[in-house]
């Protein structure tokens, strides 16, 4: 009941949204720019002949592999670059020369180097997930409180014990905080990436509507799909922060 | 008695903003086997980074650390450290933190000695809870369970009450004189009560402001159960403030000071 109740505001101005936005159409009498319902019925459209969902299965493979890509580089590294001294000092300078380039500006180089496959999309995932995952992890290693390195020095433990039992769970939630930001920023750039050369994707269902005929309904539609997935996706993020082993961190700041 | 801990004229000094800044001169002490130490003083004046060097986090400037005999100059799971605002791995469970230790030990069932252990400090029920689950209170037992059951020969105490209301403090220190009369630790205990201190040590050493000095030297003779309200803890208590520097007011006023 009081979920309904915090919800209620925002459907409320979703609905005016809506309402506002089939006005403005009906008064214009725009032939283009489509009526909420026909977005809708091109939605159905979609969905009924099968492409949705090939669009769909499309962009999520690339943002799965791309970004796995980067968790399996980015996390070990960043932990390597947050214990070690000397391995901070010499990545992070070129790291932070790379993480402010936009992942488009890799697009040309992306398609000279992989060409119009795949292998483009996911390489730029990939550029785009690693950096933030890499910075987290190596704050998040630079942060562990020295008490417990101390109580872990001071029990003698071996050097696996020391980073399965005390720096990787230390670091865990910082970590889980860059995966959702890599994951964002991933879906953010798959879309922007299809558009410029692929036949698939939902990036691609977007570029191809409007220059087949000038299809806003379905630019529109899949737009608001991309919206919907980018929701979910930060949704399974978040799941990751109600595991019990994190909780501790997230807790503080309820 | 056959003296444990050996602490021979050890100095320290850090460099600051202001210069260079001396916070240990010259303290020697020695502990007993099996003896119970305290060394009070006022706030700032050293206590804790002489508690690390004598712990083996730090090391001196000058002057050397003698455990059975042996110099050390690094930490050891002979020696426990138990500090102020305490190191439970909130990721684990109380279980698992009590099982820490033991990695590597070849014992059997360490779930088995753990929750031994957790059961001796009054945390039966709460094995599989997680530190944010649990009181201050217990979070302390928590971690004196984490220390006792690795069997350290040493207990070093760094204020290790002092967040801690009144009431609680009082129970844990209870328990953990009840812990001691099972099993024979070496303690070492900083703090800046001086009730405290009469109430849990067998010799109280008190620290001059920095940069740090063994000021003066008290046996208290008392036996267990201590009568805290006892005129010979109140005599004692005095004493002991006097060696502060703030022990000529009126005994309210002490009385304030001393648990502040």
């Amino acid at each position: 009941m009081s979920r309904l109740k915090l919800a209620l505001p925002s459907t409320a101005v979703l609905a005016l949204l809506i309402a506002v936005w089939w006005a403005v159409v009906l008064a214009t009498e725009s032939v283009i720019f489509p009526t909420p319902w026909q977005v809708a019925s091109g939605t159905l459209e979609l969905i009924q002949d099968g492409t949705l969902g090939e669009h769909i299965g499309a962009s999520l493979l690339r943002v799965g592999t791309g970004f796995l890509l980067a968790v399996v580089i980015g996390v070990p590294l960043g932990l390597w670059m947050g214990w070690v001294r000397g391995a901070f000092n010499t990545f992070n300078p070129i790291f932070q020369i790379l993480r402010p380039i936009s992942p488009i500006a890799w697009i040309p180089i992306a398609i000279l180097w992989f060409g119009v496959g795949d292998a483009s999309p996911i390489y730029l995932i990939f550029i785009s997930s690693v950096f933030p995952m890499i910075v987290q992890t190596t704050a998040g290693v630079h942060t562990i409180e020295k008490r417990y390195l101390w109580a872990a020095e001071n029990f003698g433990v071996s050097r696996y014990t020391l980073f399965s039992r005390v720096v990787i769970p230390a670091v865990l939630p910082q970590i889980i905080v860059g995966m959702r930001i890599g994951l964002g920023v991933a879906w953010l750039v798959v879309v922007a990436a299809e558009m410029i050369a692929l036949r698939s994707g939902l990036g691609y269902l977007i570029i191809d509507s409007r220059n087949a005929g000038n299809r806003y309904d379905l630019v529109i539609a899949g737009m608001i799909i991309i919206g919907l997935i980018g929701l979910s996706l930060d949704g399974v993020m978040r799941l990751l922060e109600g595991l019990k082993a994190v909780r501790w961190r997230y807790a503080q700041q309820d | 008695m056959r003296s444990k801990i050996e602490v021979k004229d050890i100095k320290k000094g850090f460099v600051a903003d202001k210069g260079p800044l001396q916070v240990i001169e010259e303290v020697s002490f020695s502990v007993g086997d099996g003896e119970f130490v305290a060394i009070v003083g006022p706030s700032g004046c050293g206590k804790s980074t002489l508690m690390n060097i004598v712990a083996g986090f730090i090391r001196p400037d000058r002057g050397s650390v003698v455990v059975d005999g042996v110099e050390r100059n690094k930490p050891d799971s002979k020696g426990i450290l138990i500090s102020q605002h305490g190191s439970v791995f909130p990721w684990l469970t109380v279980r698992e933190n009590l099982m820490f230790g033991l990695n590597g030990h070849a014992h059997r069932d360490k779930a088995g000695l753990a929750d031994h252990y957790a059961g001796i400090v009054g945390l039966k029920g709460f094995e599989k809870s997680y530190p944010h689950e649990l009181s201050g209170g217990m979070l302390k037992r928590a971690e004196l369970a984490r220390a006792l059951v690795v069997k350290p020969e040493i207990l070093y105490m760094d204020e290790p009450f002092s967040a801690l209301d009144a009431l609680t403090s009082l129970r844990l220190r209870n328990e953990l004189l009840r812990i001691l009369s099972e099993e024979r630790h070496t303690v070492l205990l900083i703090t800046h009560d001086v009730e405290e201190a009469i109430h849990l040590a067998d010799r109280i050493l008190v620290l001059s402001p920095r940069p740090a000095k063994i000021q003066a030297t008290l046996e208290v003779k008392l036996p267990h159960p201590r009568q805290l309200t006892s005129p010979e803890v109140q005599e004692l208590r005095i004493a002991i403030l006097r060696e502060i520097g703030i022990g000529d007011g009126p005994l309210a006023v002490e009385r304030t000071s001393s648990i502040a």
